[in-house]
């Protein structure tokens, strides 16, 4: 018996030599690869990085210059005092905050129900969401102001309804991409048998394990809303992009570029800050994965 | 192995400050029916279960064990049939409404609270003021040996501590009945059978109705009181554990609980002839005794002696500590034996062997529905 065990751990021992071998063979060959690797995934950066940034480092010089073409803050200091430049910026806020709130309204409780009660309705809505992306959005437009009433015409607020049509596909998408991350049904479940009603149980228990998907739909229908030009232009009011469009009349286009740029800048800000309070609320508590 | 050592590290403990549940509800299932589609899940189900019972939902997946204890939660709606609790008929009763603890199968602890907030998340649906809330929380995690994870969220806890939490969850609002809906079966053997026994405990301790849905028969013979036995939505039978196991009332829960080894038998009245002794009969409920029959028997049911002239030979042994489980062919059948280990290891492969019965009644049933059965119960 003795020297079968002994049989047997030369065996093993042989094998695992073998196999530690093998992982090191491997393990060379990995490191060689990844050698090679690396420098594609340098070039491939380094090709979409100027693809993105050589239009925007182009756009905020061209925007931190005066007229002579000399580097100044001319512009942008100039900007707030821009004929109509106050009055579409709190429009494209207000219009902004608006789509938000009703975009989250919403697609929120519809996205939980669909997961929640009715799941075998997620295919019809993963094709439901895509449509706006599919029919154009002057098409929408010219659509709805054939019918909509006129009191409805006459507020900007039209548009915060048109562009929660058009942000739903973005919108619901990360939600569903959230929600089925997480084991919806087992903790709404538990939130109800411990005496949870349906909206302590979203607000205690879904919201906060949501937090990621719920930031990616608001951020894309806050930068959607805010670049919205078509539907804007058509319904007559003058938002940050159709104000920009507008002022065609004003010297080099300098001060309409620096509007964009700000405009973006900001978009950054704000989409880092989220994405920032998002990371910092994660690290006390990770959302449950399925 | 990690969750194991975790687990034992600090087991669960009571002490007189410790909450408790002064008694148990009891459950009336009353006719329940309920469909999803075409297939009927629950047909016409009914069940008591006493104040303070553990009583187990056991079958086969599909069988309704699992509607049955949703529809007890209040998570599924009735077709038909009446859920009563201490006299009160709960059917149309919200789910948050009906005070009941439940453990899920899969982990269920809120991800964006610690665990101190995960035991008090009820007891804040309750409107408890925060300091009572914190307290009792605590000392329900003292209960299930986890006060040192207070402040732990669930991705930093091992899957065991983790249901350990959740039944704390549970029992912090002090339920009517406790629900277990598989709540080991995602975990490894060792934490597994520490929860069993201790969840058993803190049941028996607490003298909570608790009604517990599984597959696994051991956890069923090891925990429960009572064992409702399903299959097809309806009850096959309701017993102690002993009695599921020893006087298996139908063809379905002896081939289902346990082993069975199947043979072929004739009717001669009310005795029918095995290994050429005639032995009394135990027909299932409702069995149909005509036709081809069989018998179904445990290993512990038959007894072998060495015998060169025997009909049957040893083909194979498996050995289980104590007991040794022999494979005997006797002409075109193969029954399975339980010998005793020290005896067994005398008797080769290949042995001639004399089987008798050595119980004092056989369970018999139509070889049809024996045969239904045993292409229903995966093994």
């Amino acid at each position: 018996m003795a020297s079968l065990n002994n049989f047997e751990e030369a065996t093993f021992l042989a094998q695992s030599r073998d196999e530690s071998f093998h992982v090191a063979e491997v393990s060379t060959g990995k490191l060689k690869k990844r050698r090679h690797f690396r420098w594609w995934r340098f070039a491939v950066l380094a090709v979409a990085a100027a693809y993105f940034l050589i239009p925007l480092f182009a756009g905020i010089r061209f925007s931190l210059q005066d007229t002579a073409g000399k580097f100044s803050f001319e512009t942008i200091a100039a900007l707030p005092s821009a004929p109509g430049f106050s009055a579409a910026f709190w429009l494209s806020m207000r219009v902004t905050f608006v789509t938000v709130l009703i975009s989250a309204a919403l697609m929120v409780p519809t996205a939980i129900y669909v997961h929640v009660r009715v799941p075998r309705m997620r295919r019809v809505m993963d094709f439901v969401t895509v449509l706006p992306i599919v029919i154009p959005p002057i098409i929408l437009i010219i659509g709805v102001l054939f019918v909509a009433p006129v009191w409805l015409k006459a507020s900007p607020y039209l548009l915060s309804l048109m562009y929660v049509i058009l942000a739903m596909p973005f919108a619901y998408r990360s939600l569903d991409a959230g929600l089925g991350a997480i084991d919806l049904k087992t903790l709404t479940e538990a939130s109800r048998s411990l005496g949870g009603n349906w909206v302590k149980t979203i607000w205690s228990v879904v919201m906060p394990n949501l937090r990621s998907g719920l930031m990616s739909a608001l951020v894309l229908t806050l930068a959607l809303a805010l670049g919205e030009f078509t539907m804007a232009s058509l319904d007559l009011w003058q938002t940050i992009p159709v104000w920009i469009v507008s002022t065609n009349g004003l010297p080099n286009g300098h001060i309409e570029i620096a509007a964009a740029m700000i405009g973006l800048v900001g978009a950054c800000v704000l989409v880092t800050l989220i994405v920032s309070l998002d990371r910092s609320q994660s690290g006390r508590g990770k959302a449950g994965t399925k | 192995m990690t969750e194991g050592i975790e687990a034992k590290e600090r087991p669960m403990t009571f002490t007189s400050s410790q909450p408790t549940t002064s008694s148990g509800a009891s459950v009336v299932l009353d006719q329940l029916v309920r469909d999803f589609g075409k297939v009927r899940a629950l047909d016409g189900l009914s069940l008591e279960i006493n104040p303070g019972e553990f009583m187990a939902l056991l079958g086969p997946s599909g069988c309704g064990k699992t509607t049955a204890l949703r529809v007890l939660a209040g998570f599924e709606q009735l077709d038909s049939g009446r859920v009563i609790v201490d006299g009160k008929d709960l059917s149309r009763v919200n789910a948050q409404k009906r005070d009941m603890g439940m453990v899920f199968q899969s982990y269920s602890l809120f991800p964006n609270m610690n665990a101190l907030n995960n035991v008090a998340f009820g007891l804040r649906m309750r409107r408890q003021s925060s300091s009572s809330r914190r307290a009792k929380a605590g000392e329900l995690l003292e209960m299930v040996g986890l006060s040192d994870q207070a402040t732990k969220y669930p991705h930093q806890m091992s899957g065991g501590q983790q249901q350990r939490i959740a039944l704390a969850r549970a029992l912090a609002i002090e339920p009517r009945v406790l629900l277990l809906d598989e709540p080991l079966s995602a975990l490894d053997a060792i934490v597994r059978a520490e929860l069993r026994d201790q969840i058993r405990s803190l049941q028996q301790r607490l003298s909570i109705t608790t009604v517990f849905v599984t597959h696994d028969q051991e956890e069923v013979l090891s925990m429960a009181d009572r064992v409702c036995v399903m299959s097809k939505g309806h009850i096959e039978q309701v017993a102690t554990p002993s009695e599921l196991y020893g006087r298996p009332a139908t063809a379905f829960v002896a081939q289902f609980v346990g082993i069975s080894s199947r043979v072929p038998v004739v009717l001669f009245g009310q005795e029918v002839e095995l290994f050429g002794l005639r032995c009394p009969i135990r027909s299932g409920d409702g069995s149909d005794l005509t036709g081809a029959l069989d018998a179904l028997l445990r290993p512990e049911d038959i007894a072998i002696e060495v015998d060169p002239e025997g009909k049957g030979f040893v083909t194979r042994k498996s050995f289980f500590g104590a007991m040794t489980r022999l494979v005997v062919q006797v002409g075109e059948l193969s029954v399975r034996v339980d010998v005793r280990s020290d005896k067994a290891a005398s008797i080769d492969l290949g042995t001639h062997v004399r089987p008798t019965i050595i119980s004092r009644d056989v369970l018999v049933a139509s070889r049809k529905e024996v045969a239904g059965i045993a292409e229903e119960i995966p093994k």
